[in-house]
């Protein structure tokens, strides 16, 4: 067996305020494929950037040594020059440039700042030959599918002699064609002695492909498997990565008992979303979910499962092309087309992505807070300020935002006070049912916690709430009821009760077939 | 990027709470709220300083009474403009075709008043649904369409430009009845015995003063009504005593020449209805939204694509009054008329503290912008300095300004 390529020693990475990697090591042997998978948040694509030269030799501790050599990438273009090459979840291809332009950006084959086509095209058609794209090289990306774009993502990591390709997540957009092309390419590759590491959650995909593979787990290095073996079996790496026990970072609750007979809060039937822009890929397939009044329920799924997707298209199609379903609202059909017309029927979402979707980072938390239900506040169209602020400093106080008046912007705050003003802004609507997408991502554990209580009391008040959330413990910690989706389809729903880390990820990793 | 300490004063004192730190408390308070409005405080005192500097350099012309009215009646114009123009910048867009759409207006008010003998009552009433419909008009392609609005109103620009020389077939056409003139550069009639001051101007301003008192006491007593934590009394006693002399001043200055402009009367009903618009109302609240984060406030039920549609068609309004003022001024249309008004405009909306990228900006920050050019202007010709160097003088004032503004921004880290 060949000696180790790539070692990675006791890594630790630090954001403010967020430990992503506490002692992190990884040992990738000679033309191996390796793949990494862990829980969303495990710290995958931190190490993989700390790798590449992304986050540079000084903002981690810890040592790279690569072919025996100990490494300092200050940035991408010298992990490059060693022969490491990343390619990242989201395409970092120019759509109007042609394929072989995009190959060679920023690496262009020129002589004194002018570019030699035919010495672009000819290397070009040789590479994509390589990767068993028969376009030609002069195409636009724009006018290629997706799942060829990454091939054209792997063409561009050959032109720079790469020794090392990372692949993050590739086949998260692929369809099922696609991805099977891709890992095709990934063992062709191996045979002409390029090592591959692979970031996946689809076990199917790393046994298909991979030689090892490495568990991480908040941040640390649970354990590294020989895929081949057979005592690793997939269980072994789910208990892998969700191994942790729960403590007590939940509040108490009494669980929900449901009404028989009262109609569901909110109804959702046979929902099926199509991608905005690739309109033959279905990103929701006929998902039916319910939640009664008083009642968490949590929707599990891995990054693309379409959790999200489901519940933007639902709240006034905020994303996506709606292609099908029904909502049902205490029973009787609504229709959400617009965000005006789901809130009026009283529904809120708190998006996942606060900073884009929840918040005008660069006005203030009243006017922030008070925002959607401006009316609310307001006498025939003027708002009443004071009222307005005694509002906001009611939250202030009931969420224990920290900030010193409710004028700071809230651009100023940390990212739980941030998400507790998202929260409020949506609680003072008023609604019935509450979706709240990932409510504690990238927020430290004591607002959490926090948060967590206030959900608690909205559903103790009657409210429904719908739970999307990546993090096992902390659905299992507080819903009555949890689904599971995965690529796009409802493939599990289980009680309370019956709920494990276990359970869960099983149907979460569960590609293509419909269990119910 | 900068890593300096947020807190810079880690010795300063606590806001006081007892007597004997009643001092730096209320000090502690001015300078929050100098902070907290940086921009705007900064502003008004640059306009003070180059007032100043000015009325020293013209050794004192430029505030005579007869030059301070010749100020309002020459910006009047361009501060309308800004008004409307700070609401599109707030909204994130951007309209060119403002100084095309005051020449078409003022066209269409010679075509129907000296050509057609419309009644002038009449006509200004057709001209401000036209400017309506002008800005209604881009307003839906920019809305509707999605067509960014930069060349929406670029092609405005050249259509209302070209509209006008058809209405005009080149010629300049007047002059305007006087009725309509009145409008331009009239005055408040006179009234009363003889006191070598503007009567009604006095008893206009007088009238402000006690409005102005009775609203800063109502809305106090309704903050305290809401339990909410009210300005230090002194302070706030300070801060209505220098708004009341700030009135005076203004009023004795206008009342020792002809008394006010009627055109300074619009544009006062302007700036305070559209600032009360743009902080107190629903509509204000959703354009700061969009303009702040668009994705954020369709999330949140605001109906962005009406918001712009409203915000377009005002602008289209406020052109038609601007395009009437100066029509009415120069007595006669002219194609030529407002040319570059829209580069004012824009300009006196960022040197007022606009942001590019929208969401930010107040009403009174485009008037304190437009004053700022005005004053150039005004004091730079009482100098005779020649319209060259003026271009080359306001440019470096726009720069500066906005030089200043992400100067500022990058130092305090957001």
């Amino acid at each position: 067996m060949a000696g180790p390529v790539l070692e990675m020693r006791s890594i630790v990475k630090t954001f403010p305020g967020v430990k992503a990697l506490s002692d992190v090591t990884l040992e990738v042997r000679q033309g191996e494929v390796h793949a990494i998978c862990g829980e969303n948040g495990a710290g995958k694509s931190t190490l993989m950037k700390v790798l590449s030269g992304v986050h540079p030799h000084g903002t981690y501790e810890g040592e790279i040594l690569f072919e025996g050599e100990v490494c300092r990438f200050r940035d991408i273009r010298a992990s490059e020059q060693h022969g490491i090459v990343i390619i990242h979840q989201e395409l970092a291809l120019v759509p109007y440039l042609s394929l072989a332009e995009n190959i060679f950006l920023g690496n262009e084959h020129a002589r004194s700042g002018l570019i030699d086509w035919n010495r672009t095209l000819r290397h070009a058609s040789e590479l994509l030959r390589r990767v068993g794209l028969a376009d030609h090289p002069e195409t636009r990306v724009a006018d290629i599918g997706v799942g060829k774009q990454q091939l054209v993502e792997i063409a561009k990591a050959l032109s720079k002699k790469v020794k090392l390709l990372i692949l993050d997540e590739p086949t998260a957009a692929l369809n099922d064609e696609d991805s099977g092309k891709l890992l095709d390419l990934i063992l062709e590759l191996k045979k002409q002695g390029i090592t591959s590491i692979i970031i996946s959650h689809k076990l199917n995909e790393i046994r298909r492909v991979a030689d090892s593979v490495t568990i991480l787990r908040d941040g640390r290095t649970i354990e590294t498997l020989d895929v081949k073996a057979p005592e690793t079996t997939e269980d072994r790496i789910i208990s892998g990565m969700v191994g942790r026990d729960l403590d007590h970072r939940f509040p108490e609750r009494t669980p929900h008992r449901a009404e028989e007979g009262a109609a569901p809060a909110l109804e959702i039937r046979n929902w099926t979303v199509l991608h905005p822009i690739d309109q033959q890929r279905k990103v929701v397939d006929d998902v039916s979910v319910h939640v009664r009044r008083g009642e968490i329920v949590g929707i599990a799924g891995l990054m693309g499962a379409g959790r999200t997707e489901l519940a933007m298209n639902v709240f006034g199609r905020a994303y996506g092309r709606y292609a099908g379903g029904t909502v049902l609202k205490d029973g009787r059909e609504i229709r959400t087309r617009t965000v005006s017309e789901a809130v009026r029927h009283g529904i809120a979402y708190v998006t996942e992505d606060r900073k884009h979707y929840g918040l005008n980072l660069i006005d203030t938390i009243n006017r922030n807070i008070s925002l959607t239900a401006l009316g609310k506040v307001a006498r025939r169209g003027i708002v009443d300020e004071h009222e307005e602020r005694q509002v906001a400093e009611g939250y202030r106080t009931s969420m224990n935002i920290k900030a010193p008046t409710v004028f700071e912007p809230v651009g100023k705050l940390s990212g739980g006070n941030q998400q507790k003003v998202v929260l409020s802004k949506w609680i003072f609507a008023g609604p019935d049912v509450l979706i709240l997408d990932e409510p504690t991502r990238g927020i430290d554990v004591g607002a959490k916690f926090e948060i967590y209580t206030v959900i608690d009391q909205l559903a103790a008040q009657g409210k429904a709430v719908v739970f999307i959330s990546s993090e096992l413990p902390e659905l299992l910690g507080m819903c009555d009821r949890i689904y599971t989706m995965a690529a796009g389809r409802l493939t599990g729903e289980v009680p309370r009760a019956e709920a494990t880390q276990e359970v869960l990820m099983r149907q979460m990793t569960k590609d293509k077939e419909v269990t119910r | 990027m900068s890593t300096d300490v947020t807190d810079k004063s880690p010795a300063a004192a606590p806001p006081g709470k007892g007597g004997g730190a009643a001092g730096t408390g209320l000090l502690q308070l001015v300078l929050d709220g100098l902070r907290r409005n940086m921009r705007q405080y900064g502003m008004l005192l640059a306009l003070g300083l180059i007032v100043a500097v000015f009325a020293v350099w013209t050794d004192g012309d430029l505030l005579l009474p007869r030059n301070v009215s010749n100020l309002v009646l020459q910006n009047s114009y361009v501060l309308v403009l800004a008004i409307g123009m700070m609401l599109v910048i707030i909204a994130g867009h951007i309209d060119l075709s403002v100084g095309s759409v005051t020449a078409f207006v003022g066209a269409f008010a010679a075509v129907l008043t000296v050509e057609h003998h419309v009644p002038w009552p009449v006509a200004v009433v057709l001209c401000l649904a036209a400017g309506a419909l002008a800005g209604a008009a881009q307003g839906f392609f920019i809305a509707y369409l999605g067509i960014p609005s930069f060349i929406v109103t670029l092609a405005g620009m050249l259509i209302f430009r070209g509209f006008t020389e058809i209405l005009l077939q080149g010629q300049t056409l007047g002059p305007f009845p006087d009725g309509l003139q009145k409008i331009g550069n009239g005055f408040l009639p006179e009234a009363g015995p003889n006191t070598n001051y503007h009567n009604i101007t006095l008893l206009l301003g007088l009238a402000l003063i006690v409005f102005v008192v009775v609203q800063e006491f109502r809305d106090r007593g309704r903050q305290q009504e809401f339990s909410l934590e009210v300005v230090p009394r002194n302070i706030f006693l300070l801060k209505l005593v220098a708004i009341v002399a700030a009135i005076l001043v203004v009023t004795m200055l206008l009342a020792s020449y002809k008394g006010a402009p009627i055109v300074l009367l619009v544009l006062g009903a302007l700036v305070v209805g559209y600032g009360y618009v743009m902080r107190n109302s629903v509509f204000g609240r959703h354009i700061y939204a969009i303009g702040g984060n668009l994705p954020a406030a369709k999330l949140s039920g605001v109906k962005d694509k009406k918001v712009t549609f409203f915000v377009f068609l005002n602008m289209g309004a406020l052109a038609a009054l601007a395009g009437l003022a100066i029509a009415a001024r120069l007595n006669a249309a002219s194609p030529k008329a407002g040319l570059n008004y829209e580069l004012e405009a824009i300009a006196s909306a960022f040197i007022g503290g606009a942001s590019m990228s929208g969401g930010v900006g107040t009403v009174l920050g485009a008037i304190i912008g437009g004053l700022v050019l005005g004053v150039l202007n005004n004091g730079m010709n009482l100098l005779s300095v020649g319209t060259d160097w003026q271009q080359v003088i306001k440019g470096f004032a726009l720069l500066a300004a906005v030089g200043f503004d992400v100067w500022n921004k990058r130092k305090s880290g957001s």
